[in-house]
């Protein structure tokens, strides 16, 4: 059989659509499945019917060669005897117990001595050297965050579950927070599954994505895929973003970088230290599309080029313009028919330097 | 003071609690955890002490450990002589009668651990039961020592369910609040007076720690 897990099941809560999701993963490649979608969307549902702690109504839960739930042959493995690491979203750090004794929490079936030292060894993976013994209120939310993965992989389980990993946190630790723990992921080298809704998110650490909405998942595929090419209408609104490309840094100074993306040059604002490779994002709403020979604007990036496609989405149309690389714009229906947009049409497409969202790429 | 009165009062305090500690932690955990629809039945049936009249539960309990039904004669032709009107009948007595008084603290500090911390636990690979001593139990002390404390007080002021299952003997079922009424029987104020006091101020003292431990600021560690 092969290393993967399958999914597939249907769990109703009163008063909601029913959660229907099926899908499959590979784990033996130890890549990082991310789960996006709104919050209602249930992603939480099915981590958490993953973890053993939701039992859906109906349906199969394969991992590997085991299975884990088959509500037709009644079989439920509960979560003690799934060998998961699982992180709630608030982390559910132990009160009563220091950083050493959460992470030790797991480890009881190991001989005192070799428990020792897998704490010591997590302690120090995780960077929490000197807070063996605080208790978690004296953390900060980065470091009970660091003591909650640790506490989850101590065990070394097959696979870890992550829920909203970054979400409890404030925003400028959070980004700073999102390249650290893409290394740990890549450094304990485990099948991971990330529930988020934050597209910076999904890029950093995703490997995979699926899109959810409303209880099913609409699209699975590589992260910058999703978002750039998102299969329909429902994803796009989900997705938000549009525009997802690779790119290289080729200047940064005054807080302003220069990032080339195919034969193009883009100003963007530097929010944060990113590497030379990069993702390039551009939400379609910040696109604005002017005749060819329109005159400057405060508006840092100018593209010329031609409308590829147009596709209608009610009162807004979508528009792809062909500069390079396809850039997305979302425009009104009106703005389209006094423009005279039609595809083959010669555009210029602007954008200010702070709508060009940077992300790092490993 | 009647001495005597006083050391089986305390006596059957301290044992009644002990019981409780014992017996209540189950009862707590299944009435905390448990999903069943009919769950408020069993919740009616523990709280049931709280209204009925203690002479009613003393008749009752009498009549169940008396001579003529099973579980009476099965004591007696086990141990030799009836369950009524001894220490070990009063002590049955008790337990039952101060139930919720443990119970019910130690299910409502059982509720109050976090759902997402036993959760965590057992996806640690810890089971219900080793969660339970690891994680509800340290938890959950302060109402555990509350259930115990107010069920050791609430015994010591008992007076209906020990006159009709305990009776009125000297060094064996005479507690306290008995003495307190044979005194006052006897038109001996003085001596009613004394040992009405120091029951008063042994309550007094045991419902103040009560409440100190239950003090937010004093708490084990903040509460959310």
């Amino acid at each position: 059989m092969a290393a993967e897990i399958v999914v597939d099941v249907t769990k109703t809560f009163p008063g909601r659509k029913p959660i229907r999701a099926s899908f499959r993963y590979p784990v033996e490649a130890s890549t990082v499945l991310i789960l996006f979608g709104p919050s209602g969307s249930g992603k939480t549902t099915i981590l958490r019917s993953l973890a053993g702690l939701e039992w859906p109504e109906e349906g199969t839960i394969q991992f590997v060669s085991r299975t884990w739930l088959d509500t037709g042959s009644r079989i439920k493995v509960p979560p003690q005897d799934r060998h998961i690491g699982y992180m709630p979203q608030d982390y559910a750090l132990f009160p009563n117990y220091s950083v050493a004794g959460n992470i030790a929490y797991g480890l009881s079936g190991l001989a005192p001595a070799d428990r020792i030292q897998r704490v010591t060894e997590m302690v120090e993976l995780f960077r929490l050297t000197g807070l063996e013994d605080a208790k978690p209120r004296e953390l900060s939310g980065g470091q009970q965050q660091r003591v909650a993965l640790a506490r989850a992989v101590a065990p070394r389980p097959q696979l870890l579950l992550l829920d909203e990993p970054l979400s409890a946190l404030d925003a400028p630790t959070r980004s700073q927070l999102r390249g650290e723990l893409r290394g740990l992921l890549k450094q304990l080298a485990l099948p991971s599954i990330i529930v988020t809704h934050d597209w910076a998110e999904a890029l950093t650490l995703g490997d995979v994505m699926a899109v959810m909405h409303e209880g099913t998942i609409l699209q699975v595929g590589a992260p910058q895929e999703v978002f750039s090419r998102p299969a329909n209408a429902d994803v796009a609104r989900v997705v938000g973003v549009e525009t997802v490309v690779q790119g290289k840094l080729i200047d940064a100074r005054e807080g302003l970088a220069t990032v080339r993306v195919a034969e193009v040059s883009l100003t963007a604002v530097m929010n944060e230290n990113v590497g030379s490779d990069v993702f390039v994002c551009i939400r379609a709403e910040d696109v604005t599309l002017e005749p060819a020979g329109a005159g400057l604007t405060s508006a840092r990036n100018h593209l010329h080029g031609t409308v590829s496609a147009i596709a209608s989405l009610g009162a807004l149309a979508r528009v792809t313009i062909e500069c390079g690389f396809p850039l997305v714009a979302v425009i009104t229906r009106s703005a389209l028919t006094e423009l005279g947009l039609t595809v083959g049409a010669s555009v210029r497409a602007s954008f200010k330097a702070g709508s060009v969202h940077l992300i790092s790429r490993q | 003071m009647n001495w005597i009165a006083i050391w089986v009062t305390f006596k059957l305090a301290s044992l009644t609690a002990g019981a409780l500690l014992v017996i209540g932690l189950p009862i707590a955990y299944w009435l905390a955890y448990s999903t069943w629809r009919w769950k408020f039945v069993i919740e009616s049936i523990v709280a049931l002490p709280l209204v009925l009249p203690p002479t009613v539960l003393g008749f009752y309990i009498l009549v169940a450990i008396g001579p003529h039904s099973p579980v009476g004669r099965f004591y007696a032709d086990l141990v030799g002589h009836p369950l009524p009107f001894t220490f070990e009948g009063l002590l049955l007595a008790s337990i039952l009668y101060s139930l919720p008084f443990a119970v019910q603290p130690f299910a409502t500090a059982f509720e109050q651990v976090d759902r997402k911390l036993i959760e965590a636990s057992w996806t640690l690979g810890l089971s219900k039961v080793k969660t339970f001593f690891k994680l509800i139990f340290p938890l959950s002390t302060a109402g555990l020592i509350t259930g115990a404390v107010l069920s050791f007080a609430h015994t010591l002021g008992e007076f209906g369910v020990v006159l009709m299952v305990g009776g009125n003997i000297e060094g064996v079922t005479r507690t306290v609040s008995i003495d307190i009424y044979d005194e006052v029987q006897a038109l001996n104020y003085a001596g009613a007076a004394k040992t009405a006091a120091f029951l008063l101020v042994i309550s007094y003292l045991v419902l103040l720690l009560v409440y100190a431990m239950n003090r937010k600021v004093w708490a084990v560690w903040p509460q959310k």
